[in-house]
């Protein structure tokens, strides 16, 4: 049972390491921070868990009011899909950007992101606000309450996240690539990537499977 | 601008709500006024408040859990004492509505606001200095833990004079808990200040699993952690995996009360029974989150008492494993009653029946560490000894109502109220004093007062007993819980005996008080200069008492299980370090205490629909974490001749001790 | 004003470890191609309502391992406490979500009008 602390979280260590105390080096605080935040995404999954046991639950009580079947539109939930799929990728591209120490590339790739991302967002509040208007709102159902819970916290991380791509911006504008900045957005690296995979299940749990058991 | 509240929300006409406001609010002036005189406000600010010291925070959780202790058995004092009287003609002198939220408050109070900072302060206070670790993960957060702690805190004080406490009991069930039913702010209350101290937890369970599995001393593999951190690594990995499921319910509780969601209404597809599940859900991880750490305590306790390695290491330490996996897989058994048919009830029950047998494990191991040990019969030793027996009962009452069918009759009756409290006071709580007795003299190098702290012991253990053994007999009599008036004559015999209890119960709780300033007072006499005042077996015991805040001048190496007593052996334990090394520290900072004030003021403005305040305070608390980011001098430098001085200096005074 | 210093890059590991643009974009396509794949089973069925329902959940179930990999660099080197911990979070989501739909569907069949529409 001997495990060692690791050079970089979702790394095995690159070299046998055995100082754990303050004055090891920063690639080490680097390395624990990234593995804590992978942690509170861990219960983060937990928390969209419970949110997809409760719409799970509730979803076939629509109470005489819409089903999913008449919601839904799934091409622009497709469209919606492909935003966060591509902010996705260009996160990445950033990375290897900021691994690389070009600040230029990172800050573009950021704003890229920043843009498919809050494209996504809007696209998600149009759809709220239609349903709202149409008489859909978490007022009007059991299965609209575990919708708009459910889709609605997933939003909230999403626009938690590109407050963070500002903020991170700013930090890269004016610190470079110092490891505290580095470290965090290899942070927000995983919290947008995370958000992704959590919308993979809202795509297939909400929307393509609320179409086929309801059309 | 002030949305709901007015003048009205505070209850001038109620004499017993004035009484206590007018209490506490005296208290803390009285407070205030011994620091001014004493002089120590910028003290307490650089000492404590800013602190992100492990230690002083886990000092700070203790305080907490104590003074609302406090709160909390005042409350359990008037249920009993009322439900004593209001028999027949008699009505008692509580109002329905005031005693709905006094019981309420008293489970909300106990659970989340004494058990959960006892439990985060002790783990605080020990689980770094046991792994050989300079700090926790995360100091900055860690402190900002502690803060969201105190505000759940405050905002639920605040409820006593300001408004007024839920009345649905502490799992807060809807329907009743809807806004249909409970158009007041009770309920509010009691969502944000468990949102706010919910968050603090989360951030303490990410905090210590991260601290102890990257933070070791070198050498120290899993199977040799001393098995108090192992059972504060299992605990937190439960509030990791249930505390969401607790935001989650709590915000959908909220969605239902302040956006006319329909999640757990009577209407319109909402499911109460949903919540129930939910809450559940968590709430029995829950359970073993009190209860694991006080499972460690005792576990030290008695190999240190008995002078004994504990026996049978690997098997409490997969009893614990296995009970935090299993601890997900039981929580219908909580409401059995619902209706959910033979198969689900007989599941969960025979899970149930199969949680008991790795507890059932631990007895035995901590039975064969004191078998032919030499036991020493401290107030630690005699909390252990109390809790055995005790638990042990508690225990066996919790698998009758792992029956099913015995459960449909007990359920929601005194037996139930008699079972957790059985298992809380006697497994939780005893542990939880245990350890302040047993750790004590490591946070402030001296030793509590042994004779007033076996006095307390006596107290609470008989207290205990004649408070708690006439609740099952009122429960089989068919008395339920939450009654604000008793119908049948019968019932009241067992009632005053329990309210003798209670008194009995107060008298060891005020002996805890005494002891504490009999001890402080008293502190010249019995100081512990060595900083092993027991004869300990782990790396807590190696360093000076109070230990320098950077704990370890150097960080040990760790060769197996009770390091600290292995080392003693060897002759090692007075060697100081060929050199000296400069420490890297964090800094203290105010971030913490400052977005906890913000989101104390964001609670209760949404409690009350004061909605510019809730968003001044929401962003006032977004703002601060985001100009934390921004702040680069967040560390230090120890230099190595200042260490030197500190430890020389220990040395010097731990030498002169032994000779 | 800080510019990136030698140590802060090579503190990180290599640049294989984190990716490239080419597992990044990969990653990319497999995972536009299986969304788009689940997007026309459900818009022009060809198999039955069953088939397409497993269908969509498996394909759902690789894309987040396929994401896991290029994205969020889950693999072999990764370090073994971010698996334990991953793997121990899906057992408890699954008994949260398993456990909450057998419970509620059994009090949906045993207890009148609950879970029915109204």
């Amino acid at each position: 049972m001997i495990e060692r602390p690791g050079e970089y979280s979702l790394r095995a260590p690159a070299a046998a390491h055995h100082d754990h105390g303050h004055e090891h080096g920063e690639s080490e605080a680097t390395s624990t921070t990234v593995f804590g935040f992978w942690v509170y995404l861990m219960s983060d999954c937990v928390l969209f868990g419970t949110l997809f046991a409760v719409y799970a639950v509730l979803a076939p009580n629509t109470a005489g009011g819409p089903t999913p079947g008449e919601l839904f539109e799934l091409p622009f939930v497709l469209t919606e899909t492909f935003l966060l799929l591509f902010s996705s990728v260009t996160f990445g591209y950033g990375m290897l950007a900021a691994r690389a120490g070009r600040r230029r590339a990172t800050l573009l790739w950021l704003a890229v992101t920043f843009a498919f991302g809050a494209g996504f967002l809007g696209m998600e509040l149009h759809e709220f606000g239609k349903f709202v208007a149409e008489g859909a709102g978490p007022q009007r159902s059991a299965f609209l309450s575990g919708f708009f819970g459910l889709v609605g916290t997933h939003g909230i991380h999403v626009a938690a996240g590109l407050a963070w791509i500002v903020a991170m911006m700013a930090q890269v504008v004016l610190y470079g690539f110092e490891e505290a900045v580095l470290r965090r957005l290899m942070c927000l690296s995983l919290f947008w990537h995370f958000l992704d995979v959590v919308w993979i299940c809202v795509f297939t749990i909400v929307y393509l499977l609320g179409v086929l058991n309801h059309a | 601008m002030f949305g709901k509240l007015t003048l009205d929300a505070i209850p001038f006409h109620d004499p017993i709500i004035m009484g206590a406001g007018a209490g506490v609010m005296l208290g803390g002036l009285a407070l205030a006024a011994l620091v001014t005189r004493l002089g120590r406000w910028r003290w307490l600010w650089t000492e404590y408040i800013t602190s992100v010291d492990h230690k002083k925070i886990g000092i700070m959780y203790i305080v907490l859990a104590l003074v609302m202790l406090l709160r909390g058995f005042a409350d359990a004092v008037m249920m009993r004492t009322h439900q004593m009287i209001a028999v027949g003609e008699n009505t008692g002198y509580l109002p329905p509505e005031h005693y709905d939220q006094v019981f309420t408050a008293h489970g909300v109070i106990m659970i989340f606001f004494v058990a959960m900072p006892f439990v985060a302060g002790l783990t605080n206070l020990i689980v770094p200095l046991q792994i050989g670790a300079r700090d926790v993960a995360y100091p900055f957060l860690n402190s900002l833990s502690f803060w969201l702690t105190a505000s759940g805190a405050a905002l639920v004080n605040v409820s006593l004079v300001v408004g007024e406490f839920a009345k649905t009991g502490w799992a807060a069930y809807p329907p009743l808990s809807g806004i249909a039913y409970s158009p007041d702010v009770g309920v509010d209350y009691y969502i944000w200040s468990l949102q706010i101290a919910g968050l603090g937890s989360l951030l303490t369970g990410v905090n210590f699993f991260v601290t102890i599995l990257r933070m070791r001393a070198p050498g120290m593999k899993l199977m040799e952690m001393p098995i108090f951190t192992w059972s504060a690594l299992c605990t937190n990995v439960l509030i990791i995996a249930a505390f969401p499921i607790l935001t989650v319910t709590l915000a959908l509780l909220g969605m239902d009360r302040y956006l006319d969601a329909h999640f757990f209404t009577n209407d319109l597809g909402g499911s109460q029974m949903m919540y129930v599940n939910l809450f559940w859900a968590w709430g029995h991880p829950e359970v073993y989150i009190l209860i694991l750490p006080a499972f460690g305590i005792f576990s030290e306790v008695t190999a240190t008492f008995s002078e004994k390695r504990l026996f049978g290491y690997r098997f409490m330490v997969w009893a614990l494993v296995g009970i935090t996996v299993l601890s997900f897989v039981v929580w219908l058994h909580h409401f059995f009653t619902m209706g959910a048919g033979a198969n689900v009830n007989a599941f969960f029950g025979i899970s149930t029946m199969f949680i008991a047998i790795p507890t059932g494990v631990k007895v035995f191991n901590w039975l064969f560490t004191m078998y032919r040990g030499r036991l020493h019969f401290t107030p630690p030793l005699l909390w252990t000894i109390g809790f055995i027996v005790t638990f042990a009962i508690g225990g066996m009452t919790g698998v009758l109502l792992a029956m099913p069918g015995a459960d449909f009759v007990l359920h929601n009756s005194l037996f139930l109220v008699a079972h957790f409290h059985n298992v809380i006071i006697g497994g939780a709580l005893f542990g939880y004093l245990a350890g302040l007795n047993y750790w004590f003299p490591k946070a402030f190098g001296f030793t509590l007062d042994e004779r007033l702290g076996k006095a307390s012991f006596w107290c609470w253990l008989v207290g205990f007993y004649i408070a708690f053994m006439p609740l099952y007999a009122l429960g089989l009599m068919g008395m339920t819980r939450r009654l604000n008036h008793i119908a049948d004559p019968a019932w009241q015999p067992w009632l005053i005996a329990a309210s003798v209890g209670t008194a009995i119960i107060g008298l060891g709780v005020v002996l805890t008080v005494v002891q504490l300033v009999v001890s402080i007072r008293n502190r010249a006499q019995r100081l512990d200069l060595t900083g092993d005042p027991w004869n300990g077996r782990t790396l807590e015991w190696s360093m000076a008492s109070p230990p320098p805040f950077y704990n370890f001048a150097r960080i040990p190496e760790v060769y197996g299980i009770d390091s600290w007593n292995a080392s003693k052996a060897r002759g090692e334990q007075i060697s100081p370090p060929a050199d000296y090394a400069d420490i890297h520290m964090p800094r203290n900072t105010a971030v913490g205490f400052v977005i906890s004030g913000f989101l104390t003021a964001f609670g209760f403005a949404m409690v009350w629909h004061i909605w510019w305040l809730a968003i001044a305070g929401a962003l006032g608390a977004v703002a601060s974490f985001v100009w934390r980011a921004f702040d680069r001098d967040v560390d230090y430098m120890v230099p190595a001749a200042e260490v030197r001085r500190i430890e020389e200096a220990h040395l010097v005074r731990a030498g002169g001790e032994a000779r | 004003m800080h510019d990136d210093t030698p140590t802060a890059r090579t503190a990180h590991d290599s640049q294989a470890s984190h990716g490239s643009v080419g597992s990044y974009t990969l990653g990319f396509a497999l995972s536009a191609l299986l969304t788009v794949a689940a997007f026309a089973l459900v818009m022009r069925p060809v198999l039955s309502r069953e088939l397409t329902l497993a269908a969509i959940v498996i394909l759902a179930v690789v894309q987040i391992v396929v994401q896991m990999y290029y994205f969020l660099h889950l693999d072999r080197r990764s370090e073994r406490w971010n698996f334990i911990s991953l793997y121990f979070t899906i057992l408890i989501v699954a008994i949260l979500v398993g456990g909450s739909l057998w419970i509620m569907s059994h009090l949906a069949h045993d207890v009148m009008g609950m879970g029915i529409e109204g």
